[in-house]
């Protein structure tokens, strides 16, 4: 029987040889490889509950009155976007459920990736054949952090309400393009005009999953075709051998296994935990706001940069050329980002290997670049933080500017630390090691 | 604020017995004529007044505009109380605002440290200085959640968070809404506290005050459909359970079935 259809398939498609190639696939063995498949299978995850939730979500800016189940907001003003979403929460079978899980998975889909980037650094995995490959990751990265903001700006509550206004102020004030840019998106001043929820809305479902789609794809070819790479543990491991289990039978059950677990821990966060009550927050209107409004975790970043630039804008003949919004929330991510995404590239050019690499460094390997990396991090982080001073200031009491003022020393002093202190460790490892195969190997020769 | 009138008490005692044996204790360097207030609950409120409010407020709640060195050197100032009434004065003394350590502090929700009593005579006291506003009474069962929401959102949350979570705003901390009464609630709206601004029965009406409390005592314990709350506070919390919880469950079963691997 199921030769029979084995080998209905195989006549009608002759994809005999790819399978029993894509069956006998080497995995190389550590645990830190599954991190990108955990970020693929959240990334399926989003497409099948956002799929359900297009089912209900209405995507029009259209006033109305609310006289839905939610008593507190009985006779609210609002858009059909936000209230087909408190329907979705209170009325539609499992909706609170998927919605939460959505949500959920969107956050930690971005934190897998960052896992999975940090993993692929700090080893000098994205080194030639494989820099394109790890091109498309960052790229992926970014195209998830603007699908993410999309996401939770759709809803029309009072966060995303306050959340586009700081992106359309940030698109604003790009210099020269600024202002027909965010006209173009917007469609007008804010908060824009009906067609700009549509445009959203389409971005998200549509435009920017395809994308991550086609770029995954892409992605996950290269790392087939180039191979994946490996930790040199024992001599059988060389650049030109790779060891590890096959796909069939030994890495399937694992990764079904994954997809599962994956799966379950996300569902069981939106059953169990509130992400994003949007019927807490209330419709938004023009001119209202919320104190302590934060983006999700993946863009507290741009939030601390907007903090911590101190207030200048560069005039020049009466005209605002950079107004201040453009370092923080424009200019800070496209340096970050064109660091990380160039990073092989500069690698290369700095240290001039030019060479095919398999196997990978361990962390120590390499310490300057390592150490580059922890400051790199450092930096973002501190940055980050720096976005949640308010927080800190009402449950700690320490005071909003001292915190601002700290971190801006901070965001320059720590990452120089961060670099020397990173690269020493890392070369004492290594003289560690040194040192005990020296011992061993004197050892062993006194035994003789 | 009590430790400083008794400091201050006992080197008056060390220093003119003379006098004291005189006319009593003055309590606080402000001499009350017992025959101008009487004998009953503002007599009492006058002296609590003396030592514990007098070095910051003056002497009959005339106020102290230009700092100068009070009780154990701290630099009195204050306003005039005349005419707050006993509003002013019962959301003070009750909600530990008053009083302060240091006139240049934001006042804040901290113990109160008179007996009830005492409160209700400093609070007829200060309500005897001039005409003002008495206590409210706000009935918030008479208003609606949906109406106060609404109220709410349009001139609170902005400062006070949209479920009263409190935070930051420039120069000052928003106190969270946890611990307020319906009737401080309503006091402060009046009063306009510090930084706050303060809503005339003419912006805000006795019965879209009783809505708009209603509504924050709705917001004490809202409804959480989704399951455990975190905090109310939004992306912030979020961020901590998807890294802390999520992102570490999901690490953790890696590092599970790539040792897995290896057998």
């Amino acid at each position: 029987m199921i030769r029979g259809v084995v080998r209905y398939v195989d006549e009608r498609t002759g994809g005999a040889p790819f399978v029993r190639k894509a069956l006998r696939y080497v995995f190389p063995d550590h645990w830190s490889f599954l991190l990108g498949e955990v970020a693929l299978y959240l990334f399926m995850l989003l497409v099948a509950t956002g799929t359900y939730l297009t089912f209900f979500f209405d995507d029009s800016v259209t006033p109305t009155t609310y006289y839905g189940t939610y008593a507190p907001l009985d006779g609210a003003q609002m858009s059909h976007a936000y209230q087909s979403v408190l329907h979705i929460s209170f009325a539609v079978k499992a909706g609170l459920l998927i919605r939460q899980t959505h949500h959920w998975a969107a956050d930690v889909f971005v934190a897998t990736i960052v896992l999975h980037l940090m993993r692929v650094f700090f080893t000098g995995a994205f080194r030639k054949p494989r820099d394109l490959t790890y091109l498309l990751g960052v790229a992926m990265l970014g195209l998830a952090l603007l699908e993410g903001f999309l996401g939770y700006s759709l809803v029309d509550d009072l966060l995303s309400g306050m959340g586009l206004a700081i992106g359309y102020s940030v698109a604003l004030s790009i210099p020269l393009v600024g202002a027909p840019l965010a006209t173009l998106l917007w469609g007008g001043p804010f908060p824009g005009s009906a067609s700009f929820l549509p445009r959203l809305y389409i971005a998200h479902v549509l435009i920017i999953p395809i994308l991550i789609g086609a770029i995954l794809t892409l992605h996950l070819a290269l790392v087939a075709s180039r191979h994946h790479t490996q930790f040199k543990r024992t001599p059988r491991e060389t650049e030109r051998r790779v060891v590890g289990v096959p796909t069939f039978p030994g890495q399937v059950p694992r990764s079904l296994g994954l997809l599962c677990a994956t799966w379950g821990v996300l569902f069981l966060l939106g059953g169990l935990v509130q992400v994003n009550p949007v019927w807490l927050w209330g419709p938004f209107h023009v001119g209202d706001a919320t104190n302590g409004a934060q983006p999700d975790w993946y863009l507290g970043w741009l939030i601390g940069a907007l903090r911590l630039v101190p207030s200048f804008d560069v005039v020049i003949g009466g005209y605002t050329v950079v107004p201040n919004p453009f370092w923080g929330g424009a200019l800070f991510p496209l340096v970050v980002f064109s660091i990380v995404g160039l990073w092989p590239w500069l690698e290369r050019k700095v240290t001039g290997d030019d060479a095919f690499h398999n196997l990978l460094d361990r962390p120590r390997d390499n310490p300057s670049r390592t150490g580059a990396g922890m400051a790199l991090f450092v930096w973002v982080f501190l940055v980050f933080l720096a976005g949640s001073a308010d927080r800190v200031y009402v449950w700690l009491g320490l005071s909003y500017s001292h915190q601002i003022w700290g971190y801006r020393v901070l965001v320059i002093v720590a990452p120089v630390l961060a670099f020397f202190i990173t690269r020493r460790v890392c070369r004492e490892l290594l003289a560690g090691e040194r040192a005990a195969l020296v011992r061993t190997t004197a050892e062993d020769a006194s035994h003789v | 604020m009590t430790r400083v009138a008794l400091t201050l008490l006992v080197l008056v005692a060390l220093a003119a017995p003379a006098a004291l044996a005189d006319s009593g204790p003055p309590r606080q360097g402000v001499v009350i004529d017992p025959g101008q207030h009487g004998a009953g609950l503002v007599g009492e409120g006058a002296s609590l007044y003396a030592a514990n409010c007098a070095s910051c407020h003056g002497p009959h709640g005339v106020g102290v505009l230009k700092a100068r060195r009070g009780a154990g050197d701290v630099p009195g100032q204050g306003p005039p109380l005349l005419g707050v009434g006993a509003l002013s004065a019962d959301f003070y003394l009750r909600t530990g605002y008053m009083p302060l350590e240091n006139p240049s502090q934001q006042p804040s929700r901290s113990r109160v440290l008179f007996p009830e009593e005492e409160i209700r005579a400093m609070v007829a006291y200060v309500a005897s200085l001039g005409e003002g506003p008495g206590i409210p009474r706000p009935q918030p069962q008479k208003g609606s959640v949906a109406a106060g929401n609404t109220l709410f959102l349009q001139n609170c949350a902005g400062c006070h968070q949209i479920v009263g979570a409190g935070g930051y705003v420039t120069g000052a901390r928003v106190p969270p809404l946890e611990e307020a009464t319906d009737r401080q609630i309503a006091e402060a709206v009046r009063i306009g506290p510090y930084l706050m601004p303060h809503f005339s029965e003419q912006r805000l009406t006795n019965t879209q005050l009783n809505s708009l409390i209603a509504y924050v005592d709705y917001a004490k314990h809202p409804d959480d459909a989704g399951g455990w709350s975190i905090g109310h506070l939004g992306p912030w919390p979020e961020g901590l359970v998807a890294w802390l919880i999520a992102t570490s469950a999901l690490v953790a079963t890696c590092i599970v079935i790539g040792k897995r691997l290896k057998a």
